[in-house]
């Protein structure tokens, strides 16, 4: 397990007030919150900053931190020395708001079992003594390609949690799972896997993992929900004079016909192309005309040839002739 | 960890749906409170009649509004506030992905 630099995730000094803490920790949860940043490791930077928040925020933690800490930098290698914290009682409120946080190994080393004990309710038990309580949700993100909402498929995620053996070592304990991704799966919905979350205290029951789907960005078609988009090149004849064309679709070519007299930008739905469901969704082609380039002689004549027969003004609705 | 075994879950939506207090212990909170951002127009059930039930979708929503307000130390008008501003910020996104222009 590596040493935890909090006072340098926050860039403050050792010796800076809980103000400047406070101040610090605000900046940087502005710039780096999920919510509002979408880096993909804006979630993870903000985890690590909410720990040294955690941290440093409290007296008594931030006391048994800097005492631990002692000359530690932070990437090294760590071990808590054994029964470090017997000077400390921690208050241990299991947060204001109630829910469990993820923590990294390094925490959970220090301050865990703390927790863990003022969340069963009474400090003065031992964990033997502790009462049944079902274990932690976890929550992860699982990125899948698009083809998985069209034909299910099944996916690996590898999953990192701190865990604590029988001897009260934390370790980051990594596990595999595969998860079957179910047909029709849209990005935003949960896939609920009751019993993958945390083992529970005593005799409660394991903890439910949500994973939180995501498509992958297709080089092809674009999603929104539940409908597709593709944008289709066609040639100034096919949109003028009307064309059957191919369009390609996860599930396969479809035909599709553009009606005469199209423009570029226009909107053509293959109803039900989208991802498939009980209403599937759509898949719309937005048409892009593409003119040949004008690059010979043959090519010239054509084009001066349509300027002279076609008495065709693109800025008639201008009004004026500027 | 090889051949481990196939975990099959159940994808939240309205066939899935949770019932409030199914769902407000996934979401780590109280029936109280998810009655309260109900009230307030901030979540709205995937299911209205006859009882309320709240999907995925909601639940990721939930999810943020307590993010919003424990790192900010939020009150809800705010995060009601910047929950607007996100969705418009998503659905601007959405409408210029779909028209081909990538946003980073």
């Amino acid at each position: 397990m590596e040493f935890k630099d909090y006072y340098k995730v926050l860039g403050v000094e050792r010796n800076s007030s809980d103000d400047d803490i406070k101040k610090a920790f605000r900046r940087l949860a502005r710039k780096h919150h999920p919510d509002i940043n979408k880096a993909a490791d804006a979630a993870t930077r903000m985890q690590e900053l909410n720990e040294a928040h955690e941290v440093l925020r409290d007296k008594e933690k931030r006391a048994a931190y800097d005492a631990v800490g002692q000359g530690a930098q932070g990437g090294q290698p760590f071990h808590p020395p054994p029964g470090w914290n017997s000077g400390f009682e921690f208050s241990g409120e299991p947060g204001e708001f109630g829910e469990e946080v993820d923590h990294s190994a390094f925490f959970e080393a220090l301050f865990g079992a703390a927790r863990r004990q003022a969340t069963q309710g009474g400090a003065g038990h031992g964990p033997g003594a502790a009462h049944a309580r079902r274990g932690q949700d976890h929550h992860a993100k699982i990125v899948v390609p698009l083809e998985d909402a069209f034909h299910g498929a099944t996916r690996a995620i590898t999953l990192h949690s701190p865990e604590m053996d029988a001897k009260g070592n934390v370790a980051l304990h990594e596990r595999t799972l595969q998860v079957a991704i179910p047909k029709g799966i849209r990005g935003g919905q949960q896939i609920r896997l009751a019993g993958q979350g945390s083992p529970g205290f005593g005799d409660g029951l394991r903890g439910d993992l949500y994973l939180e789907v995501e498509l992958a960005p297709h080089p092809t078609w674009r999603v929104d929900g539940r409908d597709l988009y593709f944008t289709l090149r066609v040639a100034p004849w096919e949109a003028a004079l009307g064309a059957s064309v191919n369009v390609p679709t996860p599930d396969g070519t479809v035909e599709m016909n553009v009606p005469a007299g199209s423009q570029t930008g226009r909107k053509l739905r293959l109803r039900g192309r989208g991802i498939p469901g009980s209403t599937p969704g759509d898949l719309y082609v937005m048409l892009e005309l593409v003119l040949p380039p004008a690059s010979n002689d043959k090519a010239r004549d054509v084009y001066r040839q349509m300027a002279k027969d076609l008495a065709f003004d693109p800025r008639a609705a201008m009004g004026a002739d500027a | 960890m090889n051949a481990s075994p196939i975990a099959v879950g159940v994808c939240l939506t309205e066939e899935h749906a949770l019932e409030i207090n199914a769902f407000a212990a996934a979401c780590g909170t109280e029936v109280e409170f998810v009655r309260v951002l109900v009230d307030e127009g901030l979540v709205k059930p995937i299911i209205e009649e006859p009882t309320w039930r709240f999907g995925g979708e909601e639940l990721a929503r939930v999810r943020r509004i307590r993010r919003l307000q424990r790192d900010f130390e939020a009150n809800l008008q705010s995060v009601a506030v910047m929950l607007d501003l996100i969705d418009e910020i998503e659905r601007l996104r959405a409408q210029l992905q779909r028209s081909g222009i990538g946003v980073p």
